[in-house]
Order: C-alpha cells, then sequence, then structure tokens
C-alpha cells in the first residue's frame, strides 16, 4: 500500500495511481468511475448506432431491403432501447459530471464514493440484462406500450428488468450528486458563484431523484403484469393501456430534460471561455435551469393528445408544453449575449457548443408544432417526431457531451487530440447529421408514419437522403472517436489549462491528482470573470 | 459514513464527521422522497381502479383480514418506538442498549412476516386461489403489501447490520449515523404501511356512503 504515499508527488495523477483492471473496478474516485461510465456507455452507443444503421439501410428502398418486417421492429427497437437506456440516460451526469463535479466545487470525492461505484456496477448489470433483450429480439419500441408488451412477455421482461437497474444506477447518481452540491463545496463556493454546469448537474439531480421512482414503478408493475397478470395494463384483464401512457411519460418526458440540461450546462461553461465574456445573464441561466426542471414535470399529456383524453386537460398540457419554451429561449438567448461582442475562437469545443445552439434552435422550434393540438394531430406519430427528437437528444445532448469531452479531453487524459482532425470530424458530423434528419421533418409532413416497414415509392428520395446522411453521420462518430482514442494514449501532452479556463477545475494539475486537492481550495470570485482586469468582487453583469 | 479499515486512507478521511454526518442524513431523505414516489404510482393506480370498479374493490375488501392487518400496524408501530429508543441510545454511546432496542424491533419486524404469511396463505389456498390475477384489486394487494414486505425485509437486514456495530461497541456521542440513518429508512416502512393498511383494508364500503363495520 506503499502507493499511498505518492499523492504528494506530482508525476502521479489518478490515473497511473494504481495499476489493473480491479484497481479501476473496485475503485471509488468518482474521476475513474466517470471514466468507466463513459467507456461502457459509448460501447452501447455504438451498439444502438449499428442498429440505427441497419434500421437507415432497410429503409433504403421500399418493401423488403435486407430484412423482414419483424426484423425490422427487432431493429429499431433494439436501437431506441439500448441509445436510451444504456446511452443516453446515464448520459453527461455518469461521465463528465461524475469526473468534473468534485473538482468543479472544490471537493475532494462526491459525498457517497461507494453509491457512486455501486451506481456504475448497477449500470453495468443493467447492461448485461439488456443483452437478453437483445437474444429475445424485443420488438415492442423502446416505448413498452401496452397492450403489446404484455403478450411478448421473455423479451419485455429482460428489457424492462435492465431499465429498472439502470433506473437505480440513475436515482444512486442523483442522490449523491444533490447532496455534494448542497455538502461538499470548498469553502467561498457559494450557490451564486456555482459554475453553471453543476447547476444543471443540480437541477438534473432532482429530475433523476423524483421523476426515476415513478418508471421504476410503472416497469415493475409491466414485469409483475407479464408474469402473474395483475389486470393492471391489459385490457383482457379489466387493465387501462393509457394508463401505462401516463405512468410511463410522467418520467420519460422529465428524463429528456435529464438528458439536455447537462449539455445546457457543459454550452454554459464553453461559450464564455470561447469568447473571452463572462456569461451574460448568471442568474437567469441558473432559474431557467431550475424552471425547466420544474415545468418538465407538468407536459407529459403532450405525448397523448391523440390517445383519448379530455380537451381542458389537452388545453392545460398543451399550454404548459409552449410555457417550457420561455425558460429554454432564455438560454439560447443570454448565450448569443455572451457572444455579442466576444472575441471569438473557433476551436473544437467553440464548434460544438454553437452547432448545439443552432440544432437545438431548430429542435425547440419544431417543437411548438407538436405542442399545438391542431397541427400534432397530424404530426402525431410521424417521422417529423423522430427528427424533432433528434434534434433534441443527438443534436443537443450528444453534440454537448461531444462538446465537453473535447473541452475537458486534456483535463482528462493530460493529452491534447490533433485539433484540425477534431475539426474534420465536427464537419462530418454536422452534415451527416443535417442530412439524416431534415429530410425525416419533410416525411413527417407528408405522412410518412414513425416505425413503418414499408412506405409509399415517392418518398423513395427522402428516405435514401436520410440514409446516406445516417452515414455520413456515422463516419463522423468514427472519425472524431478515433481522433480522441488515439489521443488518450498518443496525444501531445498537453498544458494545465489551455484554454485559459478561470474555473476551478482547471486549477488542479491535468490529469488531476488521485485526491484531487492537497489542500481545498478557498473560492474568492465567480468562474466567469473573463476579459476584465483583476477586478475584484464586481461580476455586476448578473 | 463511518472509517473503514479496509479502505484506502486518502478517500475517507476526506470528510469531517460532522460534514459525513450531515451528508448522510441528507442523502437519506432524499432516498426516502424518492420511496414516496414509488410507492405513489401504485397509491395513484389503486385510486384510478377503485373509481373505475367501485363495487368490486368494496367487494373484495371485505375478502381481507383487517383484524391481522391491525394486528400488523400494532407490530409496526411498536418496532418504531422502539428503533427510536435505539437511537436515542445510539446518540448517548450505550452500545448495550442499542442491541437490546433491536433485538426488539428486530422482532417486530419478524411477527410481522409470520402474520403476512398466515394472510397470504389463506388467500392462496381459498378455494377457488385467490391469485393476483383473480382481479386487478387484488392484483394490487398483492403488489403493494408484496413491495412493501420487501422494504420491510431490508430493513431487517439494515437493523441487523446496525445491531452488529452495536457489538463492535462503534457508536458514541460523536458517532451514530448509521442508526440514526437507518431509523428513518424503518419509519417511513412504517408510514407507508399506515397509509396502506386504511386505504386496502379498511375502505370497503366507505365511498358508498355506508360506514360498514365489519
Amino acid at each position: 500500500m506503499s502507493a499511498y504515499a505518492a499523492t504528494d508527488d506530482h508525476d502521479h495523477n489518478y490515473i497511473n495511481w494504481e495499476k489493473g483492471f480491479w484497481s479501476w473496478w473496485m475503485s471509488i474516485d468518482h474521476k475513474r468511475i466517470g471514466l468507466m461510465y463513459l467507456g461502457t456507455m459509448l460501447m452501447f452507443f455504438a451498439i444502438g448506432g449499428f442498429f440505427a444503421l441497419l434500421v437507415r439501410i432497410e429503409l433504403f428502398t421500399p418493401g423488403e431491403t435486407i430484412m423482414g418486417a419483424a426484423d425490422y421492429n427487432t431493429a429499431f427497437t433494439l436501437h431506441g432501447v439500448v441509445m436510451i437506456f444504456l446511452f443516453i440516460v446515464p448520459g453527461i451526469p455518469a461521465t463528465l459530471g461524475n469526473f468534473l463535479l468534485p473538482l468543479m466545487i472544490g471537493a475532494k470525492d462526491v459525498a457517497f464514493p461507494r453509491l457512486n461505484r455501486l451506481s456504475y456496477w448497477l449500470y453495468v448489470l443493467s447492461g448485461g440484462v439488456a443483452v437478453l433483450a437483445i437474444v429475445f429480439r424485443l420488438d415492442t419500441g423502446w416505448t413498452f406500450y401496452a397492450p403489446y408488451s404484455v403478450q411478448n412477455s421473455t423479451a419485455v421482461v429482460a428489457a424492462t428488468t435492465a431499465a429498472f437497474l439502470g433506473g437505480f444506477a440513475s436515482i444512486l447518481t442523483g442522490v449523491n450528486f444533490l447532496v455534494t452540491i448542497h455538502n461538499m463545496r470548498a469553502p467561498g463556493m457559494h450557490w451564486g458563484r456555482l459554475p453553471l454546469f453543476v447547476w444543471t448537474l443540480y437541477a438534473t439531480a432532482i429530475l433523476q431523484v423524483v421523476a426515476t421512482p415513478v418508471i421504476g414503478i410503472t416497469l415493475l408493475l409491466l414485469i409483475l403484469e407479464n408474469v402473474f397478470g395483475l389486470g393492471v395494463f391489459d385490457p383482457d384483464l379489466g387493465g387501462d393501456p393509457v394508463l401505462f401512457e401516463h405512468m410511463f411519460w410522467f418520467y420519460s418526458h422529465p428524463v429528456v430534460y435529464i438528458m439536455i440540461l447537462p449539455a445546457m450546462g457543459i454550452v454554459s461553461e464553453i461559450i464564455p471561455v470561447f469568447s473571452r465574456k463572462p456569461i451574460f445573464g448568471y442568474r437567469a441561466i441558473v432559474y431557467a435551469s431550475v424552471g425547466i426542471a420544474a415545468i418538465s414535470f407538468l407536459v407529459w399529456g403532450h405525448h397523448m393528445f391523440v390517445a383519448g383524453m379530455a380537451n381542458l386537460t389537452r388545453y392545460i398540457f398543451s399550454f404548459l408544453t409552449f410555457f417550457v419554451a420561455v425558460p429554454t429561449a432564455v438560454k439560447v438567448f443570454n448565450w448569443i449575449s455572451t457572444l455579442y461582442k466576444g472575441s471569438v475562437t473557433w476551436d473544437s469545443p467553440m464548434l460544438y457548443a454553437l452547432s448545439f445552439v443552432f440544432l437545438f434552435l431548430i429542435a425547440g422550434c419544431t417543437g411548438i408544432h407538436l405542442a399545438t393540438l391542431s397541427t400534432d394531430a397530424h404530426y402525431h406519430d410521424t417521422y417529423f417526431v423522430v427528427a424533432h427528437f433528434h434534434y433534441t437528444i443527438q443534436g443537443g445532448a450528444v453534440i454537448g457531451l461531444l462538446g465537453g469531452l473535447h473541452f475537458w479531453f486534456s483535463k482528462m487524459f493530460g493529452r491534447m487530440y490533433n485539433e484540425k482532425l477534431a475539426k474534420v470530424g465536427w464537419l462530418f458530423l454536422f452534415i451527416g447529421f443535417n442530412g439524416a434528419f431534415l429530410p425525416m421533418f419533410i416525411l413527417g409532413m407528408e405522412g410518412m408514419p414513425r416505425r413503418y416497414f414499408d412506405y409509399p415509392v415517392e418518398f423513395t428520395t427522402l428516405h435514401q437522403m436520410a440514409t446516406i446522411g445516417a452515414f455520413v453521420n456515422g463516419l463522423g462518430y468514427l472519425f472524431v472517436f478515433g481522433n480522441l482514442g488515439y489521443a488518450v494514449f498518443r496525444g501531445k501532452k498537453a498544458g494545465t489549462n489551455p484554454y485559459e479556463s478561470l474555473s476551478l477545475e482547471w486549477q488542479t494539475p491535468s490529469p488531476p491528482a488521485h485526491d484531487n486537492w492537497e489542500t481545498i481550495p478557498i473560492v474568492t470570485d465567480w468562474t466567469y470573470g473573463y476579459g476584465k482586469p483583476e477586478d475584484d468582487e464586481s461580476h455586476a453583469g448578473h | 459514513m463511518g472509517h473503514d479499515e479496509s479502505l484506502p486512507p486518502g478517500h475517507f478521511s476526506y470528510f469531517e464527521p460532522e460534514q459525513a454526518y450531515h451528508s448522510s442524513k441528507l442523502g437519506m431523505w432524499i432516498f426516502l422522497a424518492t420511496e414516496v414516489h414509488l410507492f405513489g404510482g401504485l397509491f395513484a393506480a389503486f385510486a384510478i381502479y377503485r373509481w373505475r370498479y367501485l363495487e368490486q374493490f368494496n367487494e373484495f375488501a371485505q375478502t381481507l383480514n383487517w383484524k391481522l392487518g391491525a394486528l400488523n400496524t400494532v407490530f409496526l408501530l411498536s418496532s418504531s418506538y422502539w428503533m427510536v429508543r435505539a437511537v436515542d441510545a445510539a446518540q448517548k454511546g450505550l452500545n448495550k442498549k442499542v442491541i437490546k432496542y433491536c433485538n426488539i424491533t428486530l422482532l417486530f419486524g419478524c411477527g410481522f412476516f409470520v402474520v403476512k404469511f398466515f394472510e397470504y396463505k389463506a388467500k392462496l389456498t381459498h378455494v377457488p386461489p385467490i391469485v393476483p390475477s383473480t382481479h386487478v384489486f387484488y392484483g394490487l394487494y398483492y403488489t403493494m403489501t408484496g413491495l412493501h414486505a420487501v422494504h420491510v425485509l431490508v430493513g431487517v437486514v439494515a437493523i441487523w447490520w446496525v445491531r452488529g456495530l452495536a457489538k463492535k461497541n462503534r457508536y458514541s456521542p460523536v458517532y451514530y449515523t448509521p442508526v440514526e440513518v437507518v431509523g428513518l429508512y424503518w419509519h417511513l416502512v412504517d408510514v407507508v404501511w399506515i397509509y396502506l393498511y386504511p386505504v386496502l383494508y379498511l375502505l370497503a364500503g366507505v365511498s358508498l356512503g355506508v360506514a360498514t363495520a365489519h
């Protein structure tokens, strides 16, 4: 155990602190857990992406292209289940959040390091169980709508058990982060100085803690329904399938904010650094983050406008859905105002941050069509929804994650990726992504229903554009992760703080030492004081 | 969060005892909030189906044995009282008393399972057997009481662990976090039952405007 003594030595960091598989698997270090989460998650991202490409190949021509209708149902279901429950739900909080939260608030670890490790173990277990769903060929769609989901028991039970375990992991992360942010902040790091990424992690953690138990009980009821025939969701037994939809979306709407809020936090960190200006409207962004979290609980009904609902309920859900656009727009305006008159540099993290704003704007504006009762009746369950959703989650959450990975890469590994290749990768991604999903808006408007195996011949061109776009998109990911993966081992050594960020996490060596800080830092200012002379407390901007 | 010798010294000496205590308590409270939402989904489903199948729900509720349910209520309330005594003893560092009070708590907890066993047995050996698929009322009855029983079981294991630490004389006026945190959890299990019991056993006939005594 002599290694413990080495923490004073600057050549030792959290990566080379101890070696071997078990030193990682058993580690309670938030940085290692974050990296393990990242590695496992990206593996599932690749699997989910593989299924997405299968779907796109199949849709290249009308009728059967490479697989039959039943296989197609399995392919799009597994794409959804893997991407949602194993990739983007743990998403940014479990990876960058885990790695950065204690560093950003000046703590040596999260409040419950062992729970953090348990969260990762449960996540791995959930991934293992999910493989069974692949084996048994789940074909319900990722939403598990009853009554079909009570007729296909084995695969549904496997997939929902996996999602249940994943939910447990998510709750543990949420509890951990809430307590960490409340109790572990360094002296001087008061609430008004918290980095915005931390604020969004806080809002996300509230969502994880409040919403996840509801999907837990919903999935448990679905499992029991399949095993014992409870009669809660199965209409043959007197149950109500619409109740399943209500309970499912009570979680699954807030969960899109679990995915997107931390990405907004990342963008709020990147934009000030690369425009050398203090973030505009710090407080407004904080309130907007918490406000989005609060309102997100009250809009689930917009997934069910055509599923049978009283008109008054429809109006309320529609209004609240519009309302959630307000805090979201507040953020967009603040980011743009931060850019205004800044000295903007176009490094790859900034490219991702700006594409986030651009793509998320499209996502938000198309959301208005879906929140409007009259137009939703037409767009519901069409490719318009598919496109809107992917603009939010891939164009938002995934692009945000990539921005964060590029921004904090040298923090995590002490090395720098090839900037030129990073930009080329970004270009592929951006073109491919828009190529894949812009045509889907048009397909949806023209009436192409989602999840259909076949389509009329006149949709062929748009479908083929989408398929080609999806492959360019996939190439982009290969390129980006190839570049980053190579740099993990062979990248040039990076300085401690290559972007001259003022944030606390950059004040440690890169990569950080095992226990982050030799002595807990004392915070005297907020983190966004760019472009000003050493000018004490007066961050009058907020 | 204790100082466990098996862990690297680095990580756990990070936290001041005070900070660790408050963190553990806050963490448990947040976790309890998630439990409320977990059971909340079931209560919501119960309310919806009771409204939809009012007559059947009233009829089936009368097949539940309210006396055994009452006995279990007494068991859980008593166990909660002794849990409070255990927390109090731990705060004073009286490890022997912690063991004693945990024993009593555990006894009531196990008593709960004995009663539950006879309740379930009566349902399953009934002719014809009453199973979850008999009616959505029983589906929810088994799910709600079953999920609650799982929580009681987890509580019993946790109290056993707390008792083990007392055997090692670990509690003192400056360190009693495990007892307090497990106590919080145990009270939640109790509170859930306090809602479950009237909702499942005692609501028979009430909303028909007749306060049926049975």
